[in-house]
């Protein structure tokens, strides 16, 4: 069966429908297939992080993860963070920060602190830092990072202020 | 990176996976959360040339009590097991083990069942298994059996699970009143697995005494063990410091200590398995007299 196979996925609040090989990974088909390149490759082992999205709200490594299982699921990538050309605050706070050396790391770790704050509005540092422990980053040294969480946590008090935020 | 091209299957029912298990054999690779095996297979150390998803087969994931026991579902996450209300409530040690399994995206996906079928040497959960006293459940094409823990790791990355058979489910005993557990591990700085790991579960009764123990050892060698010249020093005797002291001096005997040049020496994670048994009773002992 090396032929492939019809999928229909999730991304971004988007249905997309791909023919791929069955044995590509997620991160692959994202950016190959889908042209979502938001989302980098990087150990490609499950180690860095760097390839970090939202699956039903949690974050998962797309460079381990088959599309065929996660059809039905609700992806989030990079991309469906910003709203109606509006940064989202995390975005936002790590723009203004300088929470990025090269940036490659961003993408996923942006997700994995969403994921955190829709879990815990106000987390605390070592809260912020155990998110965060699966997302390497190289340049940094982290500390700008873990500001900007904590400055995005501060300006987005609950469900309310996020929408009054990114209107 | 891709895989190897290889054919998925997605069984509906635990018979039809077990009947594809059967017909395909060696050919056929098992796939729970995927976070070892993928690897694995991108790396091309595996190539199996069909996967079998798990992931769809009703019945294999979830957390219950039956009858004072703890009944795990081999394909609950590691993430479920930290977060179960059940769990921190009746068998603590499981929700402070899988906190401490690599990152947050990875306890998204690992599973509890993939784990200890992997049987990783540096797994984590292999020693709350060994020492809480667990049975692993396996499913065949001649009905359930259940292993005991202490059969069950054969070797590395080597169990009693038959070729034609599938982990299923993990049951954990219940423990008497009196009873305290705790998991202390040395995590590797980069990967996170246990260059040791101990699980330490203490039953004191009324005067003080221990009237049982169970101790796992995870990292330091080719299998998870019972540590049981640790327990038999720990038996019957008033948990005063000397006590446990002593009986933490014991921990590597009977661990087939593995020298490592990035894990560590043999001296080096001998000491780390006495020093971590040491702790890991404290700790347990602490919250057993609560």
């Amino acid at each position: 069966m090396a032929g492939k196979v019809l999928l229909t996925l999730n991304v971004n609040g988007e249905q997309y429908e791909v023919a791929v090989p069955v044995h590509k990974t997620l991160l692959e088909v994202l950016r190959e297939d889908m042209g979502l390149i938001g989302t980098k490759h990087g150990c490609e082992l499950g180690e860095c992080g760097t390839c970090t999205l939202l699956v039903d709200g949690r974050p998962v490594l797309s460079c381990l993860a088959l599309p065929i299982e996660l059809q039905g699921c609700d992806i989030v990538t990079v991309e469906g963070m910003a709203s109606g050309g509006r940064l989202h605050p995390l975005q936002q706070a790590f723009a203004e920060l300088g929470a990025a050396q090269c940036g490659y790391c961003t993408p996923g770790i942006l997700l994995s602190a969403q994921a955190l704050l829709a879990e815990v509005p106000k987390p605390t540092r070592q809260q912020i830092r155990a998110a965060l422990a699966g997302n390497l980053c190289r340049c940094t040294g982290y500390t700008k990072i873990l500001d900007a969480v904590e400055l995005a946590a501060l300006r987005t008090d609950g469900a309310a202020d996020v929408a009054e935020a990114t209107r | 990176m891709y895989p190897a091209q290889f054919d998925y299957h997605t069984p509906s029912s635990i018979q039809e996976a077990i009947s594809l298990l059967t017909r395909l054999k060696d050919d056929a690779k098992l796939l729970a959360g995927g976070h070892s095996l993928v690897p694995m297979m991108k790396l091309r150390l595996a190539q199996p040339k069909h996967l079998i998803d798990l992931r769809k087969v009703p019945g294999l994931s979830g957390i219950k009590e039956q009858g004072g026991a703890i009944a795990i579902g081999a394909l609950t996450t590691h993430y479920q097991v930290e977060s179960s209300a059940l769990l921190k409530q009746k068998c603590p040690i499981l929700p402070e083990t899988a906190a401490q399994i690599g990152d947050p995206q990875v306890r998204n996906m690992g599973t509890i069942g993939g784990s200890v079928a992997h049987a990783d040497p540096a797994a984590d959960y292999p020693a709350a298994v060994v020492a809480l006293g667990a049975e692993l459940v396996a499913e065949g094409p001649k009905g359930r059996r259940a292993i005991k823990a202490d059969d069950f790791f054969k070797g590395l990355l080597t169990t009693a699970i038959q070729p034609d058979e599938i982990l299923v489910e993990i049951r954990f005993p219940s423990w008497p009143a009196g009873t305290g557990m705790s998991y202390m591990k040395f995590p590797h700085p980069a990967s996170r697995f246990a260059v040791v790991g101990v699980a330490a579960v203490v039953t004191v009764d009324g005067k003080g005494a221990c009237s049982k123990a169970g101790v796992g050892i995870t990292g330091a060698g080719t299998k998870a063990v019972r540590a049981k010249g640790v327990e038999a020093a720990l038996a019957g005797k008033t948990l005063d410091a000397a006590t446990i002291q002593a009986a933490a001096e014991k921990a590597a005997d009977g661990v087939d200590v593995q020298d490592d040049p990035l894990q560590g020496s043999v001296e080096y994670k001998t000491h780390l398995l006495k020093v971590y048994c040491r702790r890991a009773l404290e700790a347990a002992l602490a919250r057993a007299k609560k």
